[in-house]
């Protein structure tokens, strides 16, 4: 199958206009939400310096932390396991599912089990998985991927989920009431929930002291499964950890924030060990992370919170929307994330944006994210991903630009053609020129005028 | 002080209207200013496309062009920028760190060495005013919209100098114009939708110009505006300066 | 090898030289001319009610109201509990109307109470009870969760939970609805110091 690249597949979203103006105001007052609920806090920038600082040490230090995790956390009965790949992990999960016999499963908000396919994976081995975040529920039932890893529906109307809920669930056709729509989904998940033997969570922090774990949702559904199901399994990335609960203060005020605007999740929940008879497992996973580590230039994406403030605030993800970048991860920390999964699939991604740098500004803990992505351009031309006709147009214009005669006269050249043969640049094959006009071509470059009037 | 004024090549080409102004704006503010002739560009086109190993040639000519000076300046934030964190010379180590310190973008310059406190200019005119990326960013000319900090803009400050000039902000502050180097023909949708969207803001606000320290981002708005026949016309900060009163 | 000694080799050998933990100067976190002013504000925005007393009458008037609809509720204020809820089943459970439980703190920043698995009884309670009534004691209010997390110890029970309003959701085009799968509303009574 082949799969669009952003250029293409940015086009093909653009093209319904009003629909894209719509999707780039909504996720603009995200942006904006963020921006009020940053500004009541002075220490705000400190907060970001702490937090990058925690997990500069803590990548650097990792292999500690994680034994340290571990034996904490098999201490207070959380079963521990380790997956290499996304392979494993979804083996790990199926072995449990099957050695239970297990039957039904909820699953809340894991980018890292969309990472893995985890449910394609169990579905072709017979094992139907339930996702119960809103977002991720919905776009389940229309058999499309999330665009967003916060907002997962974000791409969608409120007249899409009515059909949708309409096929799926029964409602009545053509009621657009946010109200009802939810409502009905809390009708249904609720009694999943209470069936449920088995539940699927993320985990937004690890921490390494207690070997403890945070999963904050507004929800309530990670604690709606967990809390009934016989099983809980947290998977995680080998990232997630942080070295001790107090780094949970800075952490906690940064994610919801940086989020959404809200000072913090409606749930917090803190899980130290399972509830009496409950199974509890934790899949630490790699699937990737260790390589990253060892890339010096792009370590530093690894410290990643997920909360997606660089998607709200990217002006070229509004506008071309989360399946553009056909990626589990999409937005700008996606660009420097995918290529290291997959250097070739993900070429195009770190050459998606304008290099504006907001998204690094409001990254709660300090990625360089459009230096990484100028960075990862080095790398991909490097290794040879890039089209012939754009490596030959490069050197052209290298060769040009090194050399002063020739760039003049290239320069004049090229402005002379442009008045006198104004069709061999203002055509179709000008892409340029598809939606702009072509600048005026001046008759004397700056320095003709400058030897004219200025030498003597 | 002897400034060596470096013009962007797409300046020198078609805009030389902003390397005049500039020109001239030195010169009435006092400085010696020299145009070293053989400049070419500073290789921004090929390193932001991941060929910045192509960019040695630039590199050599541009520390040939630019050794000795007490200040380089240039009309553009994205190529000082540029120059500042990837001009590389490895057989002349010493000038390079000497070209980085003394690079200056016009504003900074204009603010921070020279600290003119008024301009005999005037421009009676609705201006928008367009913050570019990399001098904001990258240079620090103006506060970010992000960050929790004071506000301050180094083109305002400069701007709020000339007479009659009607400075209006669009609601979206510092968001990108779309131009971003080769991003506008290779990413072409996007680029030009958020620039129509820039524009459109300006629009909101009745301006008669967009004003910014980037021709970059001006070519860009300039060839929707003028194929969109919407009247409104660009102008690099610099000329606004150097009109006369 | 096995996945877990492979990973923790390669962590090993591409992990970064050893940076320091930051020295965090908690001087300069934000503190609330009016702690009780500001949390009971945050949880308002939460799309909570709240109710800021002195006397415990208004708090007695909502259990005895509440007791009297003949709904199936659960009043945990009473540490130790009149009754252990922790062998209940999620199917025995589904049908529970309001739950009244304590905090053992709040913060002011964001109105978020945090209450530990003793004071729950059952992991679950706060979650599927329809409607949630959470009690705290003003002195309990702190200005962040820097403060917070050097007040309580997280780690005392098997589970534990910060929670700062009732459930919501904004996944259908960015429309707040309140009530998720959580609980549908949440009741807070701050009390004063006299009680």
């Amino acid at each position: 199958m082949i799969v669009k690249q952003h250029a293409e597949a940015a086009q093909e979203f653009i093209k319904d206009e009003a629909r894209t103006d719509w999707h780039d105001e909504t996720l603009w007052f995200v942006r904006h939400k963020r921006d009020k609920a940053v500004n009541t806090l002075p220490e705000w920038e400190s907060l970001r310096e702490w937090a990058s600082q925690i997990k500069n040490h803590t990548l650097s230090n990792l292999d500690h932390y994680l034994k340290n995790f571990e034996e904490r956390a098999i201490s207070n009965g959380i079963i521990v396991h380790w997956a290499s790949d996304a392979e494993e992990h979804n083996r790990i999960i199926h072995k449990i599912i099957a050695d239970n016999k297990i039957d039904k499963i909820v699953k809340s908000k894991s980018m890292l089990t969309e990472e893995c396919h985890l449910n394609d994976y169990l579905k072709s081995r017979g094992v139907k998985i339930l996702d119960t975040d809103l977002g991720e529920y919905i776009v389940q039932l229309r058999e499309e991927s999330p665009s967003h890893i916060v907002l997962p529906a974000i791409h969608l109307k409120r007249q899409d989920v009515s059909a949708t809920f309409h096929e799926h669930l029964k409602t009545e056709e053509g009621n657009f009431d946010p109200q009802y729509l939810a409502s009905t989904a809390r009708h249904h998940l609720r009694e999943r929930f209470v069936e449920s033997e088995l539940a699927i969570t993320g985990v937004n922090f690890a921490i390494a002291e207690t070997g403890s774990f945070v999963v904050c949702t507004n929800e309530g559904n990670a604690d709606m499964g967990v809390h009934a199901a016989d099983i809980h399994i947290a998977c995680m990335g080998i990232e997630k950890l942080i070295p001790k609960t107090e780094h949970l203060g800075v952490f906690l005020r940064l994610l919801a924030r940086s989020a959404t605007g809200q000072p913090i999740t409606t749930y917090s929940s803190h899980f130290n060990k399972p509830r009496q008879g409950q199974q509890m497992h934790v899949v630490i996973v790699d699937n990737g992370r260790s390589r990253q580590l060892g890339r010096p230039d792009f370590r530093n994406s690894l410290k990643c919170i997920r909360c997606a403030a660089c998607f709200n605030t990217c002006p070229v993800y509004r506008r071309s929307g989360g399946h553009s970048y056909h990626s589990t991860v999409a937005g700008p920390i996606g660009s420097i994330l995918n290529p290291n999964l997959d250097m070739k699939a993900n070429s195009d991604l770190p050459f998606a944006s304008t290099l504006c740098g907001s998204c690094t500004n409001v990254c709660p803990v300090k990625i360089d994210i459009h230096d990484q992505l100028w960075k990862w351009r080095q790398q991909i031309v490097a290794n040879g991903y890039v089209t012939s006709g754009k490596k030959a147009g490069m050197n052209g214009m290298a060769w040009v630009l090194s050399n002063p005669k020739l760039y003049r006269l290239s320069g004049t050249i090229v402005r002379w053609v442009m008045r006198k043969f104004p069709l061999v640049v203002n055509n179709r094959l000008n892409v340029w020129y598809k939606q702009r006009e072509m600048p005026a071509a001046p008759e004397k470059s700056f320095r003709d005028w400058f030897k004219e009037n200025q030498e003597t | 002080m002897k400034v060596g004024l470096f013009i962007p090549c797409y300046i020198d080409q078609f805009y030389p209207q902003v390397a005049i102004a500039t020109y001239q704006l030195l010169k009435k503010l006092g400085c010696e200013v020299f145009y070293p002739s053989n400049q070419t560009c500073c290789g921004q086109p090929m390193a932001n496309s991941g060929f910045s190993n192509l960019t040695k040639g630039c590199d050599i000519n541009f520390v040939k062009n630019f050794k000795g000076f007490d200040y380089i300046v240039a009309p553009s934030g994205s190529c000082v920028l540029h120059i500042k964190e990837h001009l590389k010379d490895g057989d002349n180590p010493i000038e390079l760190e000497k070209i980085r310190h003394r690079m200056y973008e016009l504003s900074e310059f204009l603010l921070d060495v020279l600290k003119i406190k008024h301009l005999k200019a005037s421009f009676p005119h609705k201006v928008g005013m367009h913050v570019s990326c990399h001098g904001q960013r990258g240079l620090h000319l103006s506060s970010m919209s992000e960050l929790v900090a004071p506000a301050y803009s180094k083109t305002e400050q400069l701007l709020n100098m000339v007479e009659g000039l009607q400075l209006l902000i669009p609601e979206r502050t510092d968001e990108c114009c779309g131009f971003g180097g080769t991003f506008c023909v290779f990413e072409e949708a996007v680029s030009v939708k958020m620039g129509k969207d820039r524009i459109n803001e300006h629009l909101l606000n009745h301006v008669e110009y967009i004003c910014g320290g980037d021709t970059s981002c001006l070519m860009h708005m300039e060839g929707i505006l003028k194929r969109q026949e919407l009247g409104v016309k660009t102008i690099h900060f610099a000329e606004i300066l150097n009109s006369e009163l | 090898m096995s996945s877990r000694e492979l990973i923790l080799k390669a962590v090993a050998e591409n992990k970064p030289d050893l940076t320091a933990l930051p020295e965090m100067d908690l001087s300069l976190t934000i503190r609330y001319a009016n702690k009780i002013e500001q949390f009971i504000d945050k949880l308002k925005s939460a799309g909570a009610t709240t109710c800021h007393q002195d006397s415990k009458l208004v708090l007695q008037n909502d259990l005895t109201e509440v007791k009297a609809q003949g709904k199936f509720i659960i009043d945990l204020l009473d540490i130790p509990h009149s009754k252990d809820w922790g062998d209940l089943h999620a199917s025995q459970l589904e049908s529970l109307d309001t739950c009244y439980l304590r905090a053992e703190l709040g913060v002011a920043e964001n109105g978020a109470m945090w209450i530990s698995e003793k004071q729950m009884s059952n992991r679950l309670i706060p979650f599927i009870c329809q409607h949630l009534v959470i009690v705290i004691n003003e002195e309990n209010i702190v200005n962040t969760m820097h403060e917070a997390y050097q007040r309580i110890e997280t780690t005392a029970d098997g589970f534990g939970v910060f929670i700062a309003g009732p459930s919501k959701t904004a996944d259908i085009e960015q429309n707040l609805v309140i009530g998720a799968h959580g609980s549908r509303s949440l009741r807070v009574y701050v009390m004063g110091a006299v009680s």
